[in-house]
Formats: C-alpha cells, structure tokens, sequence
C-alpha cells in the first residue's frame, strides 16, 4: 500500500460475527482521496459485509474504523451519510415514480413560498441544481420532469451519482454498479467514476466483473472466506492474478 | 449511444400515454355525454344541463369522495385502508351521542364543536391502530385494516346500540342540509377540504414522502426520510376524512349509523382508481379521485335519472374500474423497457 497520502478512510481488524458464521475476520481496508479502490472476491467472501460496516448498517464486532484521521462508529447509514459517505446500491437507488430533480432533493427538499405565504416544496429549484450536478458530470438527460422510470438503467444509475455528488459525498461506496447495464451504459458509468475521482473523491468499488475492475480501479482488494487474500496495484496485476486470489 | 437516446425510447406511444393521463376526464365526458343524449332522445330533457342533477350528483358525491381522498394519499404510499366505512360509520354515532349529550346543556353552537370534536376524536384511534400495525409492525395495509374494518364495525353498533342515533342540532342539519347561495353546505366544506389535501399532496413535504414511500420504500428510508412516521400520519389522515364524511352524515341525515360507509368503502377505493392512482402504490393526484368520484356519482345518479334497474350501478362501476386498471397496465408495460 503506498506510504504516501493518509488514506481517507480506513478500516482495521475488521471482524464480523453473524450467530456462527465469521462473515469477517481481522480485515484490513483502505481508500484515499481521488482514489478508486475494487473489493473483489466470490460470492460469499464478505464484500457487502464490509461496506455494510462502513456504511453504518451494522457495527463491527471489533475493529477500528477511520475517516479523515478521525476514529469513527456510524449510528446508522444517516450518520455515515451526513458524514460524506455516500452508498449506491443497485436497487434501492431511487423512486422510480418521482422525477430526477426529486430523487436527487429527496428526504432534503428546499421550500419556497407561494405568494410570499404559503410553504411549498420548490420543485424549480430541484430541477435547476439537479440539471446543474448533472451537467458538471456531462450526463446528458434531455428532460428532468419525467419519472425516473421512462430512464434507462444506466441513466438511473448516473441520477443516483449525481445525487451523491450534490450532496457532496467524500466517499462513494458502490455496490455491483454496472452488473445490469449494457456495454455502452457500462461505459458511462466507468467515466463517471473517472470524473468523480478526478474531483478528489474515494470511490470503493464492489463488482464480479473484472474487465470493469481493471477499466477503473487503482487498487484492488481481495477477500476471501472473510480474509484479506491480498491487495495489488491495478498497473502491477493482471486478472489471472486477482482470480487466483480470489479462488485461492 | 447517447443517453438521450435511450430516453426517448423507452416511454410508451404518445397516445397510450395521453389517453392513460386523461381517462379519467375521457370517462366522465363520455358518461355524461351518454346520459345527455339519452336523456333528450328518450325523454327530451337535459342531463346535465338541469342544475337540479348537478346539485344532486354532487350532493352524492360527497362522502364517497371524502373517504376516497384519504385512501388517495393511503393508496399512493402502497397502502390500503379498508377500514373507512366504519370508521366513518363510528364518527357519525359519535357525533350523534355527544351533540345529544351536550347541546340540552351547554347549546346549539358548543352542542355541534363536542359532537365534531369528538367524531374526529374517536377516529384517530382507528387511524393510529392501522399506522402503528402497518407501520411498526409490518402488517400488510390489507390484513392489518381489515382487522380494523371488523373491529370499527362491531364498536360502531355497539355504541348505536345496533340502530340509528337521531340527533337533534340545527346546526348540524344546517351543515348537512342548508345552502349558501344556492350551493349545499356539504359540498363547500368538502371543496374546502379537497384544496387543502390537494396542496398537501402536491406541495408539501408530507405529500412528497407519501409518493416517495409507494415509489420506493427502501429509497425513501435510506434517503432519511421518516417513513414509519409518515405512514403513522397517512392512516390516520384516511380516518379523519372518514370521520369528516361521518359529521357530514350526521348533519344530512338527522342521524348517526354504524352502517352510514358501509356501501362506500368500494366506491371510494373505485374513485381512486379510475382518477388514475395504481394500486400498486406511487401515483394517483387529488384531482385525479375528485374526477373518479365524480364518475361513480355520475354513473350512480345517471342511471336512476334514465330510470335503469339500480343494479346495473354495480355492474357498470365495476366495468369501468377494470377498464381503468387495463388501461393502467399498459401504461406500465410501455413505460419499462430496462427491467
Ligand atoms: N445478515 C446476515 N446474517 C447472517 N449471515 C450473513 C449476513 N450477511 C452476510 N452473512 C454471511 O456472511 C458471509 C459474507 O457475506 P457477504 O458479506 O454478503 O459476502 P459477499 O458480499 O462478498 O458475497 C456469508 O457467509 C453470508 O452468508
Ligand atoms: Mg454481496
């Protein structure tokens, strides 16, 4: 790992009981501003585990959790993402029914007020912030005021991005982002990524796809059955390496 | 490819989609169409143009419609309150007993503010009991106010003592009988009532985190919204309109009964879905149910006004609510091409 930038987050002997399983077992975790770390392993080897942890949905067992130097325990996933952590899971991204300005104010709309009096949510200005992020990111949605269901995958996915950017997150778990896009949304969700890193932010990356892995990762951690299998620098590996982690 | 692209190919045909946004104003138009022209073919008098009929479908109107605006918002959260119709019926016995109780003693004005009062009061607890089941507990909306639905039926006519309550408030049959400028009480406070419901839905935070919630559960929690709070709130707002319908009944009929919902529990659930409201949760609009409503009165009058078998309501009601779901459905299967 290398010596010189303090990682932004960091996770120490982290462990991880559920009743007889040992989900995690002393595994060591780290990702740095502007960096974009892969989590790799088989099914089963405790990736979800692990972000679960960082993203506050459960506790550790034991273990220590570290954020911009700071020792940290998240209440709850709130309490992470008011921190700046910010998790993109494939399904649970957004409501389908409501349109890309709300999604991305959504649980945080600003009010205005009607004729000076009454409080109403100011869905314009969702709309203009919500285009603005978007555009900063160069995702192109040639209308905001449709559900977010008429979009494509890929466009749901790049909203729920940009939601996290405009919220100013300082790391970016996500969670098999590209497993239900076709190639060219692939595409635009790996530049997404570059863009993001670009401006400073960690990204940790979970994903089976090593062709992905290896479009965006700098680093690349491997779990297996719960343990740390190994770390590589993406420039000095190559899948069959990272495989044969993997498998053991 | 760009990602514009992908958008413009994945909505339904433009026309599916406008007939799905406007069915409910297709409907009516038709309805009201059809019962016009056959009103001047068979009889040779007006439908719609006899302010008489218009008074009367609105008059009709009215409780079916205030129970349905409550199960717009329950509906749009995913949700479904089955329990309305008693709990309606319970807050109309209410009201009845405590304005009997109270107006001999304290007069007319204080007699009416118990009575309302303690309507609205009685149905809170109906409200909080399916919140608290659905919300904490997990129960599904449809087990857990059925249960309520049996429960607010049996305390109904326990506290009518298994009749009709008279009540004798003039004003309480003023509201549910008088006008003011030749419109019915009933129909201003219900107007009053559909504005204020319809900028809570469109406007406010609570109405927002009711589409979020049946857009997305999982989404709305993780996006810190408070949404066992807010689904508390939403069963409880149903029970209050339940609870304003019963006042209103109260005040129409010089009485209260257990069975005063009981027949609208179905047309309110109907006026929901044919203004447009997917009872899957996620959409349905105020003004979409005011439309709904407007059609099953319409439908229900109309065919009594045409002097068809009364019976032929449930039949026709019924056609158009599974005409409405159709339509709804291939609105959906047009609307998703990435799942
Ligand atoms: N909530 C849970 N309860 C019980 N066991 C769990 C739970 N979550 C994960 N596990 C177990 O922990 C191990 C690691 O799982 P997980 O972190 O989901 O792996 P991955 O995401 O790498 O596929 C597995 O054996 C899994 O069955
Ligand atoms: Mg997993």
């Amino acid at each position: 790992m290398s010596e010189r930038a303090k990682p932004l987050l960091e996770a120490r002997g982290m462990t991880k009981k559920f009743g007889g399983v040992l989900a995690l077992d002393r595994v060591d975790f780290s990702v740095n501003a502007g960096e974009v770390v892969a989590l790799a392993g088989d099914n089963g080897a405790g990736k979800s585990t692990l972000i679960k942890i960082i993203s506050g949905v459960f506790p550790s067992d034991s273990g220590e959790l570290r954020y911009g130097g700071e020792r940290v325990s998240f209440a709850n996933p709130h309490d992470a993402r008011d921190r700046g952590i910010e998790t993109i899971y494939q399904d649970l991204a957004l409501a389908d029914n409501l349109d890309v300005g709300a999604n991305v104010f959504l649980g945080r709309e600003p009010m205005t007020r009607l004729f000076g009096i009454v409080p109403v949510i100011d869905r314009r200005r969702m709309r203009e912030e919500a285009a603005k992020t978007l555009d900063t990111l160069d995702i192109g949605l040639d209308r905001l005021d449709r559900p977010v269901r008429a979009l494509s995958g890929g466009q749901r996915q790049c909203v729920a991005i940009g939601r996290a950017l405009h919220w100013h997150a300082k790391v970016l778990i996500m969670d098999e982002p590209t497993a239900a896009l076709g190639v060219p949304e692939q595409r635009k969700v790996v530049s997404l990524i570059q863009s993001l890193k670009a401006r400073g932010v960690g990204i940790i990356f979970i994903s089976h796809n090593l062709q992905d892995i290896f479009a965006v990762a700098d680093r690349i951690t491997v779990l297996r059955r719960g343990v740390n299998a190994g770390m590589r620098n993406t420039a000095e590996t190559n899948p069959d390496e990272v495989v044969r982690l993997m498998v053991g | 490819m760009s990602a514009s692209a992908v958008a413009r190919s994945a909505g339904p045909a433009p026309w599916v989609a406008w007939v799905a946004s406007a069915r409910a104003w297709l409907f009516l138009g038709l309805l009201i169409l059809g019962f016009e022209i056959w009103a001047e073919v068979a009889d040779g008098a007006t439908f719609i143009g006899n302010v008489l009929n218009i008074r009367s479908i609105a008059v009709f109107a009215v409780a079916p419609l205030l129970l349905a605006i409550g199960q717009t918002f329950v509906i749009i959260s995913g949700g479904i309150d089955l329990s309305v119709g008693f709990t309606m019926g319970l807050a109309s016995v209410t009201v009845s007993h405590v304005t009997n109780v109270i107006t001999p003693v304290y007069g007319t004005a204080i007699g009416l503010v118990a009575g309302m009062a303690a309507g609205i009061a009685v149905s809170i607890v109906p409200g909080l009991v399916n919140g608290f089941l659905i919300a904490q507990l997990r129960v599904p909306p449809f087990i857990g106010t059925l249960g309520m639905y049996g429960v607010a039926r049996g305390v109904a006519y326990l506290l009518a003592g298994g009749t009709t309550v008279p009540v004798d408030n003039d004003a309480l049959s003023w509201i549910g009988n008088g006008t003011i400028g030749g419109v019915p009480v009933v129909v201003i406070l219900t107007v009053l009532a559909l504005l204020v419901l319809h900028y809570m839905l469109s406007q406010s935070k609570f109405g927002q985190y009711t589409y979020a919630i049946g857009g997305n559960r999982a989404a709305a929690v993780r996006a810190g919204i408070n949404v066992r709070g807010t689904t508390m709130r939403l069963y409880v707002l149903s029970a209050v309109c339940a609870a304003v319908g019963g006042i209103l009944y109260a005040g129409r009929f010089s009485a209260g009964a257990a069975q005063a919902g009981e027949p609208l529990l179905l047309d309110s659930i109907a006026a929901v879905v044919i203004g447009g409201a997917s009872l899957f949760g996620g959409s349905g609009t105020v003004v979409g149910t005011l439309i709904g409503a407007l059609i099953v009165a319409v439908i229900q009058y109309g065919l009594v006004f045409i002097n068809v078998e009364p019976f032929w309501q449930f039949v026709a009601v019924g056609v158009v609510i599974i005409i409405s779901v159709l339509v709804d459905q291939a609105q959906r299967k047009g609307g998703r091409v990435d799942e």
